[in-house]
Formats: structure tokens, C-alpha cells, sequence
């Protein structure tokens, strides 16, 4: 009975060009079930683009990250990815290297900062961004996945980034994730072949992010022109929203993205602007991304 | 526990699993190049035309096959065990690091990739790496913590001798850690035109199998020199361990031979608390370093612990999955050697043979010290004498309160 009106729901919603999940694989007809994808949804349907800010938690210290938090979330962004900060982060550049060096010179756990998020989300408006925790798979498998993930669903985070966890290794976590109706972003670069990109669509959920350069992190003058040939091919291969990341800095990068992106992510540049100008200096920025993100075409 | 109760040489499986470790785990930029590597090397491992390349190689630029020398006054000085030394040290470059550039070189120019880079601990793997792109032409950068930078300024001036680049590495604990992470940084953003050398059988798939391949030539010559000098096959063969691939390419053509004793020995430091040593097999947990699934010395939160060995080459606080596989079925036997016993074992090989060995190697023969009495004197033991000593003097000498 209940199954039945879940799939009337879903064919509903298909009709109606809202369901933004794969059309089979472990997520079929799950992801509207999910805080993300319904962020999503509801941006599509204003014909808005997300803003997605990255911040270090703990950097310099965890009283600074709710602090962020909360001015990233008054000036409406639509996500905001909660680094973990690693000893050994192999895709990160030079800028968000040194603030997971910064927050691990101060102590800071794993568990302060379930403690950190939880008390933030506690006292937010119902409307609040989607928190993604962007985390090391050394991390999860140390703590162990099913625990890690109980933990930040109880935090309060929506959905995980697992930047070193491909889709060929990402089967186990996915399914935890998926049974805690939260979302596992896969990703996917200038690199990956049409091959790959059936098997990462496959475990995809909330969205995809997409690299927009080889290499790591940190901000770069332009996108590459390749990056929008991808996206336009991704486009007519799923329906899950995209979102680009790597490399994009300040808000006339977003304008190119429209109508191929369905996100942008912005992380060196805001860690550098929070070393450097603190709280406010990154208000600043995050509200000219998001008013660009959320301009109308 | 494990499933896995036997080790068998049948590894690793098309995932690149042994028994549970081993894997994939980098960012998706990465995956793609690593495909190709697995199919190219793949490829290569049967083509008749590559392994005589490596072949001639190996034997009039290496000069290999090098000797497996009995120790006569270290044997009767030990007064068990007759003590066999296998001498890679006697390789051109000083170390068995040769033997893997070469092979990852050949293939570096099968990819058609016009540019390399490597990281290095002691610097022996750079200045192999370096050798190599000498030998073909081939642009090399070496990434190299500012530490060892410090500890291994002979091989420093050797590379760029040799025209490679030395970028030395800031970033935590400036050792071969960081070198690695550096290296792998260069490579998500170069990976099209770019090969990565690793080093050791460490990192993700292929890596840990191929440079295992490529090493095993030590143990596939020491087993045939062993048939021919004394008729039969060692009772025991003893390596050191840090990433762990002179021990690898050691021991692997021996796994199915279930009557020799392998033993690896870890660098024991100063003692058993974090930060004093880098045992990895002996006190640390499976975990994800470097792109596989292993044996990792970390924190309750999955962060990488510092580590600490008296020589640079054993300083890394993981170890290559296969490692970690013997270790759990039982294969190998592994145990530390502490700073003090491999410094006592660097003066005693010196004295007693004329051999300076280097430091990781040093722990090999301290393991040997210790243990060659409690056999008879029938038995047979082998060590594999990794590397020289010459890029060690300057430290050692400092150690001793001397100065050069």
C-alpha cells in the first residue's frame, strides 16, 4: 500500500520534470526523500542556482566554524560542505592544506565537531542550508562508516563527500548512506571516461559534483572550455543536478555556468577569505556569489 | 579475522586486492590514468620485447646478476646460522631502487609520457629515478621533504648532477609522507603527459603489484644462486621493512616455498609509544594511506602519526598492502629492530666484513646478530643487504659525536 503511493508519488513527480534521481541503481525514486535533493528541486523550480561554500572546521578554531555557519546561512546560501580537516589531504591545494594544518595543530577531533555542527543546527531557523561533511575515507573507515555516518546524520549533516573514495570502491558507504536517506555526492573530473562516468552515475545521489580541472584544489582564473562540452554531454546523461567545483573564485565565473550548472562550489577562496578577513570578509564574498547563483536568467 | 589462511603468490586479484587489502582509494582525477597503467603494464609484463629490454638493462647498466656472498667472519662471529648477504648494494646507484625505475621508465616511454616524478626518503629512489630519466632523456622531478633534504644532502647533489629537479617538501612532517602527498598533487594536475614513480609497493593499484614485479628479481636471483652455491634453498631470508620493497621483491618468489622463514624487520626507532618508531606492521592499525587499504600507524581519528627511524629510507608510517596480507596469514614474520641495534650493526658489518651497509639495511643485519646463534650451524640464513652505506656517513658520524 505504502510502496504503491511512494511509486504513484515518484511517477508523479517524474511527469512533472521535479524527480531528479537516477532512473534506477540502489537511489531510484529515494532522492526527493533526501534534504539535498529537495534543495535542488526547489531552486530549479525558482530557476536559481545553488551556492555551495566550503569552510574548514576548526580552523582556527571550532568557535570561528559556527560562526561561519551561521553568516554563510543569513546570507542564504543553499550548502555548505564542513571540511574534516586530514593530516595527508592528497586532493587538496596549498590554500586548504594549510587550514587542516591549522585546525590539527589546535587538537581538534572528529567529535568536537559533530558536537561543533549539532549545536549550530540546534539553534538555526528551520530554513537552514544542507550540511555536507567533506571527509577523508582514512577518517570514516577509522571511526568506522556506519558510525560515522549515524554520528553526523545526528549532527545534523545532510549528505558526505568522500573525495578519495571513487565509485568502484564506494559501494559499502553508499548503502549506509542511502539507509540513512542521506545523500553520498560522487564526483567526477575532466579525466573520467564515458565508462567511468556510467558507473559514477549509477551511485550518484543529491548531485554531482564536477571537477572542473585536473589538479587540486584552489582558485583559477578561468574554467577550462572543456568543462562545459562535459557538462553539456552529463546533461544528457542524468537528470541529477550538477554542480561545479575546483577552481571557480568569485562571482563572473558563475554567469558562463548557467543553464549547464545546476551549482557552484566555492572553497580556497573562502578559507583564504576567512584566514584573512575573518567572518565578515567571508559574508561578503558569500553574498555575491550567492545573489549571482541566485540571479535570475 | 580474515578469510584468507594461506598466503599464495596468485595475488593481487583484478581489483587489486590482497586478500582484503591493497585497492584503490584516490580522487576520481586520478582513476583514469591508473586504468591505463594497469592495461599498459599488463601488456608490457607480456611482451617478450620489453623484458629483454629490462633484461639487458639490468644486466650491463645495473650489473646484475650482483653476488649472494657468504659473510664467513659475521657468521663465525655469530656462532649459529652460516650468514649469506644479498648484495644490492653492489647495483649501480648503490641500492635495489634501480631495479623499479628502470622497469617504470621503459614503461613511462610506452605510454607515451614525456615527463616523470618521483618522491624520495633517503633519496636512493630519487637518485634511481633520476638515473633512469638520465638514461632516456626523460624531464624528472623529485619531490623530497625539507628533513631528509637535511639528512641526505649527498644525494640531493647526485640528482641534479644527473639534471633532475629536487622540490624540497614543507608541508608536515617534511619527510617521505609529504614527499608523497606532494608527488601525488603534482600528478592529479599533470596526470595526461606526466608518469608518477612511486617508489616503493605502496599507493593505489597497479603500484604495489608492479613494483613488487619489477623488485622480485632479488629473490628470483637469490633462489637460483642458492640452488647453485649450496645445492638447496635458504632456511630463513630476512629484509627490512619500510614502504617495503626490497623486502617484497625479496620475498615474493619464495611465498609458496612454505619451509624458508621470512622475516621482515621494521625500523623499532626508540621505542614502542607513537612518534618514537615506524612500525607499522608491528603497532599499527588497517586503515587508508596513500591510496590503499593497509596497515597504517594513526590516531584514533584515522589522522597519520609521525614517525621516527634513525634512517630516512624507513621513515613512512604505512606499508605496501601485500605486506600487510603476509603479515595477516602468517607468511612473514615481522618484528622492530630498534636505532641503536641497526647503528651497532652498521659499525659491525663494516669492521668484521668491509662492507658499509646503509641504514635500512643495517636493521636487516641487526635482526641476523641477533638471531643467527640460536640456529645450528647447517642452517642457512639470507640478507638482503639493500643498499651501501656511503649517503649514510654524515648522519652516522653525527650520531657518534664525530665530525667529517
Amino acid at each position: 500500500m505504502c510502496t504503491a503511493l511512494t511509486t504513484r508519488v515518484r511517477d508523479f513527480l517524474r511527469g512533472r520534470s521535479l524527480y531528479n534521481g537516477p532512473r534506477s541503481g540502489p537511489y531510484e525514486g529515494l532522492l526527493l526523500s533526501t534534504p539535498i535533493s529537495r534543495t535542488f528541486a526547489e531552486l530549479k523550480a525558482a530557476g536559481k542556482m545553488a551556492f555551495m561554500p566550503f569552510i574548514t572546521a576548526g580552523d582556527p578554531d571550532l568557535e570561528t566554524t559556527a560562526a561561519l555557519i551561521r553568516e554563510l546561512a543569513s546570507q542564504g546560501v543553499d550548502l555548505i560542505e564542513i571540511g574534516f580537516p586530514y593530516s595527508d589531504p592528497i586532493a587538496d591545494g596549498p590554500v586548504i592544506q594549510a587550514s587542516y594544518t591549522r585546525a590539527l595543530q589546535r587538537q581538534i577531533h572528529v567529535n568536537d565537531i559533530f558536537e561543533c555542527v549539532k549545536g549550530v543546527v540546534e539553534t538555526a531557523e528551520e530554513k537552514r542550508p544542507n550540511l555536507v561533511a567533506m571527509v577523508a575515507y582514512a577518517i570514516v573507515l577509522r571511526v568506522g562508516a556506519e558510525k560515522f555516518v549515524a554520528q553526523a546524520k545526528q549532527a545534523g549533516f545532510d549528505g558526505f563527500i568522500v573525495p578519495d573514495l571513487p565509485a568502484d570502491e564506494a559501494d559499502e558507504m553508499a548503502t549506509i548512506v542511502k539507509a540513512a536517506k542521506l545523500d553520498l555526492i560522487q564526483l567526477i573530473a575532466p579525466t573520467t571516461t564515458a565508462e567511468r562516468t556510467a558507473k559514477i552515475l549509477e551511485l550518484a545521489s543529491g548531485f554531482l559534483y564536477c571537477i572542473s580541472v585536473a589538479g587540486t584544489t584552489g582558485a583559477r582564473d578561468e574554467l577550462p572550455p572543456a568543462l562545459y562540452e562535459q557538462l553539456e554531454w552529463l546533461k544528457s546523461q542524468t537528470e541529477i543536478p550538477l554542480a561545479v567545483g575546483f577552481g571557480v573564485s568569485k562571482a563572473e565565473q558563475v554567469e558562463p555556468l548557467r543553464g549547464l550548472a545546476d551549482g557552484v562550489i566555492v572553497g580556497s577562496a573562502i578559507v583564504r577569505s576567512a584566514a584573512e578577513g575573518g567572518v565578515a570578509a567571508v559574508g561578503e564574498l558569500a553574498a555575491a556569489m550567492t545573489a549571482s547563483a541566485h540571479e535570475l536568467p | 579475522m580474515t578469510s584468507v589462511t594461506t598466503a599464495t603468490a596468485d595475488v593481487p586479484d583484478a581489483t587489486g586486492r590482497f586478500g582484503e587489502f591493497g585497492r584503490r582509494f584516490v580522487p576520481e582525477t586520478l582513476m583514469q590514468a591508473l586504468e591505463e597503467l594497469e592495461q599498459e603494464y599488463a601488456r608490457a609484463r607480456e611482451d617478450a620485447t620489453f623484458q629483454s629490454e629490462l633484461d639487458a638493462l639490468l644486466k650491463h647498466f645495473v650489473g646484475r646478476p650482483n653476488p649472494l656472498y657468504f659473510a664467513r667472519r659475521l657468521t663465525d662471529h655469530c656462532g649459529g646460522a652460516q650468514i649469506y648477504l644479498k648484495r644490492e648494494d653492489l647495483n649501480h646507484t648503490g641500492a635495489h631502487k634501480i631495479n623499479n625505475t628502470l622497469g617504470q621508465v621503459l614503461l613511462t616511454r610506452r605510454m607515451g609520457k614525456g615527463r616523470v616524478i618521483a618522491e624520495t626518503g633517503a633519496g636512493q629512489h630519487g637518485v634511481a629515478t633520476a638515473t633512469a630519466c638520465a638514461l632516456f632523456g626523460l624531464p624528472c622531478v623529485v619531490y623530497m621533504g625539507e628533513e631528509d633534504v637535511r639528512r641526505q644532502k649527498l644525494n640531493v647533489f647526485n640528482m641534479e648532477t644527473m639534471g633532475a629537479e629536487v622540490r624540497p617538501v614543507s608541508s608536515g612532517s617534511r619527510t617521505l609522507r609529504d614527499a608523497i602527498n606532494e608527488a601525488m598533487r603534482d600528478w592529479m594536475a599533470s596526470v595526461a603527459d606526466t608518469h608518477y614513480i612511486i617508489g616503493s609497493v605502496v599507493g593505489p593499484h597497479p603500484f604495489p603489484m608492479m613494483v613488487r614485479d619489477f623488485q622480485s628479481i632479488i629473490g628470483r636471483e637469490t633462489k637460483s644462486q642458492s640452488l647453485e652455491q649450496f645445492g638447496r634453498l635458504p632456511d630463513e631470508v630476512i629484509a627490512c621493512v619500510g614502504g617495503g620493497s626490497n623486502s617484497a621483491g625479496m620475498f615474493y618468489p619464495f611465498i609458496e616455498d612454505k619451509n624458508v622463514k621470512l622475516t621482515g624487520v621494521e625500523p623499532g626507532g626508540r621505542g614502542a609509544e607513537p612518534g618514537e618508531h615506524a612500525s607499522t606492521l608491528s603497532y599499527g592499525e588497517k586503515g587508508v594511506l596513500h591510496g590503499s587499504y593497509s596497515y597504517v600507524l594513526q590516531d584514533a581519528d584515522g589522522q597519520t602519526e609521525d614517525v621516527h627511524s634513525i634512517s630516512a629510507g624507513l621513515d613512512y608510517p604505512g606499508v605496501g598492502p601485500e605486506h600487510s596480507y603476509w603479515k595477516e596469514t602468517g607468511r612473514v614474520q615481522y618484528g622492530p629492530v630498534s636505532d641503536d641495534e641497526a647503528l651497532e650493526a652498521f659499525g659491525t658489518l663494516a669492521r668484521l666484513e668491509g662492507i658499509l651497509p646503509a641504514l635500512e639495511s643495517s636493521h636487516a643485519v641487526a635482526q641476523v646478530i641477533k638471531t643467527a646463534a640460536s640456529r645450528s650451524s647447517d642452517d642457512v640464513i639470507v640478507v638482503c643487504l639493500s643498499g651501501r652505506g656511503d649517503k649514510d656517513v654524515y648522519e652516522v658520524a653525527r650520531l657518534l659525536g664525530k665530525e667529517l
